[in-house]
């Protein structure tokens, strides 16, 4: 019943009016930051970096006034169409360039836009010394305008571009420094990763294609009722390898690690709290395949257990604050993906727990990015401790963030990953309970890690003492703010839009209704299985590293810890089983082409010249000579053909 | 016995009238040559015959184009194919007379001797160059070798064809013979020229004779007819016969193995005048070719044919080999323009209408190429004279942009590469031919290989201009004078627009395509 309400609701998208009608503003006003940013060159160094913020909230106000609209639709026609252009007239196939804008992309358009605009202020006061920041802004227009096409898209191709368009200022951002080696072979290996994930994601558009005969999302949802499963399956994975690319899930996870090379406010914003969640927008917006295909939608909830397993794992071993963040972000796109996986019954979960993650996980970067500014750039947490003092501001909204990752009620995440788990925990046969299982194992150790993470910074003895001995202090205002702002949304969000069913009925159009099911456990149990883990994982941290002494250096552990340090040998797995494989290949083929290609064409050309040379000599510049040839050739050719005759 | 009453044969003039200008021009300028004041001759005659040719075009369209008829007692078809010819015909020969009035802005007097009738050397010779005379009796003989190719292209009988072969040919051997410098070697190429065109005419000859002993006529189409009708007495003499005619015709297109004569003859001539040759004698040529061909013996071709496509492929091949080795840009353009050769017979080898539309769009493609890159190589100078070494050229495009880009520009049009007219005429011609069949498509597949390997030549050309130290500082291009300039340009522009849009003289010369007959 509810897959049938939602193919129901994406067929009929109305034509724009209003506000929507101007939506494609929203990509536009930062694209031409973008290139007003790139084309001016040194010339906008001084007010360029105003400029970008500025479009980024011009963008951010056509999304509010967007949204306010909707709201006063009724329910059913809160979908609309807005076509551009005709962008691919080919004969029988024809696209239009057309964005849509239904309740689940203006969500995105709010998240993407706001908290944008929060990091395009905070990285003001963050980039102030960077000789390029011009740059740094360019690239931040750059991703929010590809971002919110990837959202706004109302078809697969159009998300493509978007998508790639994402990955590019992913990789421009992640290797800004790129003077520094390392930092440029991390945007590489980013780039590469995603490489493999966006060629399912291309095959996918193809098979779509070929299945459906078109690409938009309308066409789409209307042919996958009729579709065979088999055909939904394939491209329900090739959708999902698309999607663990771009949302570093298992096994496509090894580079948002080493992404954090990138500057903080980017960490921030791409890799924790919008292009990283593109994923799960992707499965989400695919529903009407999904629905039809469960064992694509099993591959999905099971890729996001593991990942959220994954990530928690790693993240209780590493020493480097901006990594345990990342795998903390892993992990918990793996609750969204776990949530997206269940279907009907998650979709809106899904998309809950991504909003509040998109505020909580955000603030905990900003407030990253202002310990470090504080300590010279210092990330290895056994060199931090005891911050609480001297950093008032950033601890508060730090501690804000950690409240809600934890699922403390009343803070945000309490509400949505709840949620999540309370949906993992229904189903028949062993599903749920490896899911919920799962789920609920994954919130203790977040606890855990998290409480440590923050422990290690902010309380306990300080051990900083070195040289030159940083001055930790609470940035200036431009910082502050939007670290603030986040933090009231980290603390606030999940109790107005959870507990109130505000974004289940708000995103009911698009992803179904939310049915009546019931978890296999009571929810009163689940509740409070989750909160005692978390409550255990969080004393243990403040046993192991708030009471007792933190050592500097990192003891020698038990070899899990060991694994989870160098992230459960993720790299080695690749280069073992794809990279030097792929490296024999290359060179075999190398070989090949230098031996047998090269050998080839070089052969021939010699063969050419010396063949011209030997027929140079027949001219010899004597008239008697050509006419001797003439003469042959009429006596070969008249003789040739008599014997023909 | 009395005489049979004697018919006058009628005459239609509009249908002749562009050739009759040419004679006049050419007549007129014998006299401007006899009596005009040595200071203002060459002016004169520059004037004349460009306005002579434009004057015949311009009749052409206007009015010959109304009459298509045989005419004079049958000897002379205009048609379709015919007025196309003569109308390319009149236009690059106007280019190649702008390109022959270049004077270098005075610097070294033009391109062609003070006295064509003074041995090299002498102190005759000498004498002249002081005097700073000039053999404007070039511009009457071009007119007079366009007469003959107009001739040429609308004979409609083996006579006439012979006729106007002669009369293209002489001119020609005298121009061969008109360098300023290198003179013994210009003169050398054109007795050459004149010996084996000798040769070649005698073949042309001998095989008319064996067709009109086969047919009772020189008529092309009682030839057609007698071989649809023949009884299979004189059958031994037809297939000599065509073949014997046709080498006639393959040696002025310059065919392997009747093309050794153009790699010297192309280098030895003043380079306007090689321009004027490759463009127009090509075309002249290959429109006899395929009047004779498909007008005259087509009904008989299972019996030749194969002697063509023979010659086509060896032509691509050597034409392309050949090029490889080169040292002189005139010498590669010439084995540049068998290979050429070789892929416009492609064309002719197809047998159907699209075929004949393939090589006339292809013929005035070329033309245009050649004529505007020949017109470059002659402004590319070292010490007065002219730079046509190879190693002169490295490094041109770093000292003269200009002049090396449309070089390199018009090289890559040689070479067929997309966006230029060369492309197109390329498709124009092979299309038919993979149409036609098997032998067609392995033909193509031969000049396809062939046009690889000629496009290494000129890629590697292209290479030597931008990517190497230059040798010497002395070498220069020169600023053209405006004729040359508004030469160079049109045929810059025409393989530009007909590359980019080819659907214009596409359709105009499909639509010309058809034989009167």
């Amino acid at each position: 019943m509810t897959s049938l309400l939602a193919e129901d609701s994406a067929l009929s998208a109305a034509d724009a009016s209003g506000a929507s009608s101007v939506a494609w503003l929203l990509i536009a006003l930062p694209l031409v930051g973008a290139a007003v940013l790139l084309l001016g060159g040194r010339r906008t160094d001084r007010f360029g970096p105003l400029l970008a913020t500025g479009l980024s909230w011009g963008s951010f106000v056509v999304g509010l006034v967007v949204f306010l609209q909707l709201l006063g639709l009724p329910a059913e026609e809160r979908a609309q169409d807005l076509t551009l252009w005709n962008w691919v007239p080919a004969g029988a196939f024809q696209l239009d360039v057309g964005l849509l804008v239904d309740p689940l992309s203006t969500s995105f358009v709010l998240l993407i836009t706001f908290v944008g605009s929060l990091i395009h202020v905070y990285s003001i006061g963050y980039m102030e010394n960077d000789p390029d920041k011009r740059r740094f802004f360019a690239y931040l227009n750059l991703f929010v305008a590809s971002m919110l096409l990837l959202v706004l898209a109302d078809s697969y191709l159009l998300l493509f571009v978007g998508w790639e368009g994402v990955g590019l200022a992913s990789y421009l951002l992640i290797g800004f420094w790129n003077w520094n080696p390392a930092y440029a072979t991390a945007a590489n290996k980013a780039f590469f990763v995603n490489r493999v994930g966006d060629l399912g994601l291309a095959i996918g558009i193809m098979v779509i294609f070929v299945t459906f005969g078109s690409v938009d999302y309308a066409t789409v949802s209307e042919g996958a009722a009729n579709a065979s499963q088999g055909t939904l399956t394939a491209i329900g994975l090739l959708l999902l390898l698309g999607a663990c690319g771009k949302s570093a899930q298992f096994p496509l996870q090894s580079w948002l690690g080493d992404a954090m090379a990138g500057p903080t406010p980017v960490s921030a914003l791409i890799h924790a709290a919008t292009m990283v969640t593109a994923g799960v927008y992707l499965v989400v917006r695919s529903n009407p395949i999904y629905d039809g295909a469960p064992d694509a939608r099993l591959a999905v909830a099971l890729v996001g257990a593991i990942t959220l397993l994954f990530g928690a794992i790693v993240g209780c071993a590493k020493d480097d604050i901006k990594k345990v963040l990342a795998a903390s972000t892993m992990s918990q796109i793996g609750y969204m993906m776990l949530a997206a996986g269940l279907g009907p019954v998650g979709y809106a979960f899904a998309i809950f727990h991504l909003l509040t993650h998109g505020f909580f996980k955000a603030g905990m970067f900003l407030g990253a990015g202002s310990v470090m500014h504080g300590m010279n750039d210092q990330v290895n947490l056994r060199r931090y401790g005891g911050l609480s003092t001297f950093m008032k501001i950033t601890w508060v909204t730090f501690g804000l963030g950690w409240l809600a990752i934890l699922g403390v009620p009343p803070f945000s995440g309490f509400w949505s990953k709840d949620s999540v788990i309370e949906a993992a925990f229904v189903g028949e046969g062993w599903q749920p309970w490896v899911l919920g299982g799962v789920a609920l194992l994954g919130a203790g150790i977040t606890a855990f890690y998290m409480s440590r993470l923050f422990f290690m910074t902010f309380h306990g003895e300080k051990r900083w003492e070195e040289d030159p001995e940083p001055h930790p202090h609470d940035p200036d205002r431009t910082m502050t703010v939007p670290m603030i702002v986040l933090a009231v949304g980290s603390a606030g969000l999940g109790l107005v839009l959870g507990p109130t069913g505000a974004i289940t009925s708000w995103l009911a159009p698009v992803v179904g209704e939310h049915g009546e099911e019931h978890p296999v456990l009571p929810v009163w149990l689940i509740v409070a299985l989750t909160l005692g883990l978390v409550a255990v994982g969080a004393a243990y941290a403040w046993v192991r590293y708030g009471r007792d002494l933190v050592p500097e250096v990192a003891p020698k552990a038990t070899a899990i810890t060991r694994a989870a340090r160098v992230d459960l040998y993720q790299d080695a797995v690749n280069e073992g089983l794809f990279m030097r494989p792929g490296i024999h290949l290359t060179r075999g083929l190398v070989f090949a082409d230098a031996r047998g290609v090269d050998g080839a064409v070089g052969g021939l050309a010699a063969l050419v010249g010396g063949l011209s040379s030997r027929l140079r000599r027949l001219q010899t510049g004597y008239a008697r000579s050509y006419a001797l040839t003439m003469l042959t050739g009429v006596v070969t050719v008249l003789g040739a053909l008599w014997v023909i005759q | 016995m009395p005489a049979a009453e004697f018919q006058a044969v009628q005459v239609d003039y509009a249908a002749v009238a562009p050739m009759l200008i040419v004679a006049a021009g050419a007549l007129v300028g014998v006299l401007v040559e006899a009596f005009a004041p040595r200071r203002s001759r060459h002016r004169i005659q520059v004037w004349l015959t460009t306005l002579t040719l434009l004057a015949a075009f311009v009749v052409l369209l206007l009015w010959s184009r109304e009459s298509m008829t045989v005419t004079l007692g049958g000897s002379v078809v205009v048609d379709g194919v015919s007025l196309f010819l003569m109308g390319a015909l009149l236009v690059l020969s106007a280019l190649a007379v702008l390109v022959m009035a270049e004077r270098f802005g005075g610097v070294g007097a033009d391109a062609f001797t003070p006295m064509g009738s003074s041995t090299p050397g002498s102190a005759q010779e000498d004498t002249a160059t002081r005097a700073g005379y000039a053999t404007s009796e070039v511009f009457p003989l071009t007119l007079f070798a366009v007469l003959g190719m107009m001739v040429f292209v609308t004979a409609n009988d083996l006579i006439t064809m012979f006729v106007g072969l002669e009369v293209l040919s002489l001119p020609l051997y005298v121009m061969t013979g008109l360098a300023r410098r290198r003179r013994l070697l210009s003169q050398e190429a054109a007795l050459k020229y004149f010996l084996l065109g000798g040769f070649s005419s005698a073949f042309f000859l001998f095989g008319a004779a064996l067709l009109y002993g086969y047919a009772g006529s020189g008529d092309l189409e009682a030839i057609s007819t007698a071989i649809s009708t023949a009884s299979g007495d004189l059958d031994g003499l037809l297939v000599p016969g065509v073949v014997l005619t046709m080498v006639g015709l393959l040696f002025k297109i310059g065919a392997v193995p009747f093309h050794s004569w153009t790699p010297d003859v192309y280098q030895g001539a003043p380079t306007p005048v090689t321009g004027f040759m490759a463009a127009c004698t090509k075309i002249a040529a290959f429109g006899a070719l395929l009047r004779l061909a498909y007008v005259g013996v087509g009904a008989n071709r299972w019996d030749w044919e194969m002697g063509l496509v023979v010659v086509a492929a060896l032509t691509m091949v050597v034409g392309a080999v050949l090029s490889v080795t080169q040292t002189d840009v005139k010498r590669l353009l010439a084995y540049s323009s068998i290979a050429h050769a070789g892929f416009i017979l492609v064309g002719v080898l197809a047998f159907s209408q699209a075929g004949i539309g393939g090589v006339l769009f292809y013929l005035v493609a070329y033309g245009f190429m050649t004529v505007a890159a020949f017109g470059i190589v002659a402004m590319v100078r070292q010490g007065g004279s002219e730079a046509s070494h190879l190693s002169q050229w490295a490094g041109l495009g770093r000292r003269h942009p200009v002049v090396a880009g449309t070089f390199a520009f018009l090289l890559l049009a040689f070479a067929g590469i997309p966006l230029t007219s060369g492309f197109t005429a390329k498709y124009a011609a092979f299309a038919p031919a993979v149409a036609s069949g098997t032998t067609g498509t392995v033909l193509v597949v031969i000049g396809v290989l062939a046009s690889a390997v000629t496009a290494f030549v000129y890629i590697r050309l292209i290479v030597l201009m931008y990517f190497t130290d230059p040798t010497g500082d002395d070498v220069v291009a020169l600023v053209p004078s405006i004729p040359s300039t508004v030469a160079i340009t049109v045929g810059v522009l025409v393989t530009v627009v007909a590359g980019i849009i080819p659907g214009l003289a596409l359709d105009l010369a499909s639509s010309a395509s058809e034989f009167l007959l």
